[in-house]
């Protein structure tokens, strides 16, 4: 069972080596991104989200929408648990698997091998866990023998395609993603196609970021849209795509 | 206040201690990656510093009149010591800035950054230590069953060493400033720790206090004086604990309290 629970959730980015006397006092909206304030003490802070009230259950396949800067990625960071709310209580119960960089932490002197274990690692997969699937993670990267070359060998391609093999054989019950993946030519498209989808129906909650309409339709029962760090609106897809794209 | 601060960081230092796998894969990593496609490796470091050792060796030992038998293996000792001491606490000063990458990105509990820097430089530290058997077979020095000691002193020693590491990884993260004042302080404290000088050298009973008041050389001396056939004194032994216990309890209110802000400032 997975739940997320937020309750008026702010975060607010100090920057401390902005000039705060080139701001004025007073709040200044900005075009694109959070909003910047003057905090009492004279700093500068960037409000990225503000007020931030929703619940997730199982079940909830979720699209955020937003313009660039409207605060999705903090919000996927936030619900990661690597950054935790400024101020309001955000509670989330259920494992969690991100999807959002899925090459960090790739040593790129290191061999496949090696950097399996290690991608492994950084993810919290148990190396006895790794030990037995290592030849299906080779297998479906179709590195064949490059699996023992040092990865700064490898094309873009291959890279990818061992960091998908690699961030995908988890299961959570909470899924984070920074847009669809989708990685390698033709043949390997499909066969990542695939897995994913299993991977998205088996997690009980999936957040996904996104600017892909037909994907919010297919993928999401639910949208919520974002601006200036802020809920502009949280419905079906259909009825957020169709405010926001038209 | 201290009890809800330090539920925060117990809770992150024992999920850290369970994610030992990862921190031992890290610090390897580490070590390999400065060293990849070198013949000699890490052991790069082991014959610079034989070589500093010995050139220190002959003109201090020139410099302060003593024999080689007893200068040499003090001051190896000594350098090895301090090249890892200052190493964690040089590197400390950046644990969280340098992973700033894996920081944002996945929830892994931060005080595996503190134990991968420290974990790194243990690594280093062995690949030196050979060198201290070494002199001792050179200047026909033998060892006794005393240096045994020195290895729940060598414990101690990290034990303060790592919550110097947290408490420099927290605030450097902060303000960027200290780790340039960091990197000032230790290299006077080299300077006023008996290292590349002998304590005896000093005759005068200021000199003696200045000694004792360096918590340093207490840390040093329940380590580096068993390897040199004697037994650490008790002061030695209590300035060490006490440090471990009173360092502990700050830092673990430090980075209970400002933990969830260190994300936002990198």
């Amino acid at each position: 069972m997975a739940i997320i629970e937020f309750n008026n959730v702010c975060v607010d980015f100090p920057i401390y080596n902005a000039n705060s006397r080139s701001l004025k006092k007073h709040l200044i909206q900005v075009a694109t991104g959070g909003q910047l304030f003057a905090s009492q003490r004279g700093s500068i802070v960037v409000r990225a989200l503000e007020g931030l009230t929703f619940t997730l259950k199982d079940g909830d396949r979720v699209g955020l929408l937003g313009h660039n800067g409207a605060g999705k990625s903090t919000l996927l960071r936030l619900l990661s648990g690597v950054y935790e709310p400024s101020s309001g209580s955000s509670i989330i119960i259920g494992e969690i698997g991100s999807l959002i960089d899925i090459s960090l932490g790739i040593d790129p002197e290191a061999n496949g091998r090696e950097n399996i274990f290690l991608r492994a690692g950084l993810l919290g997969i148990k190396k006895s866990d790794i030990s037995k699937q290592i030849n299906d993670i080779i297998e479906f990267s179709e590195l064949g023998d490059f699996i023992d070359m040092p990865l700064r060998t490898y094309s873009t391609g291959m890279h990818l395609r061992l960091a998908f093999a690699v961030s995908t054989i988890v299961c959570p019950e909470i899924l984070l993603m920074d847009e669809w993946l989708s990685v390698g030519d033709e043949g390997f498209r499909h066969k990542a196609e695939v897995r994913m989808s299993k991977l998205v129906q088996s997690t009980n909650i999936l957040v996904i970021a996104s600017h892909s309409r037909e994907l919010l339709m297919n993928t999401c029962n639910r949208a919520i849209w974002l601006e200036h760090g802020k809920i502009r609106m949280d419905g079906t897809p259909h009825e957020v795509c169709t405010a926001y794209f038209d | 206040m201290f009890s809800y601060a330090a539920t925060i960081a117990l809770k992150d230092i024992t999920a850290a201690a369970r994610r030992y796998p990862l921190v031992g894969m890290l610090g390897w990593q580490d070590v390999r990656q400065r060293y990849r496609r070198s013949a000699l490796g890490p052991f790069w470091l082991t014959i610079s510093m034989a070589i500093m050792i010995g050139t220190m060796g002959v003109v201090f030992g020139q410099i302060f009149k003593i024999p080689l038998t007893d200068f040499l293996p003090f001051l190896s000792a000594g350098v090895i010591l301090w090249s890892f001491t200052s190493s964690i606490v040089n590197e400390s000063s950046t644990s969280f800035i340098a992973a700033e990458g894996i920081i944002k990105q996945l929830p892994i509990p931060l005080f595996v950054h503190i134990l991968r820097t420290i974990w790194r430089n243990i690594l280093i530290f062995g690949h030196n230590i050979i060198i201290f058997p070494l002199v001792l077979l050179a200047v026909e020095k033998p060892i006794g069953l005393v240096a045994f000691i020195s290895i729940p002193g060598f414990i101690l020693l990290i034990v303060n060493l790592t919550w110097i590491a947290l408490i420099l990884g927290v605030v450097c993260a902060r303000y960027r400033d200290l780790q340039q004042i960091v990197g000032s302080v230790i290299q006077v404290v080299f300077y006023l720790t008996p290292i590349m000088w002998m304590p005896n050298l000093l005759n005068d009973r200021v000199g003696l206090y200045l000694i004792d008041l360096n918590p340093v050389f207490h840390l040093f001396e329940i380590v580096r004086s068993p390897l040199l056939g004697q037994y650490p004194t008790t002061t030695n032994w209590g300035v060490s604990l006490a440090l471990a216990l009173i360092g502990w309890i700050i830092t673990i209110t430090i980075y209970g309290t400002y933990k969830r802000r260190i994300a936002y400032w990198l």
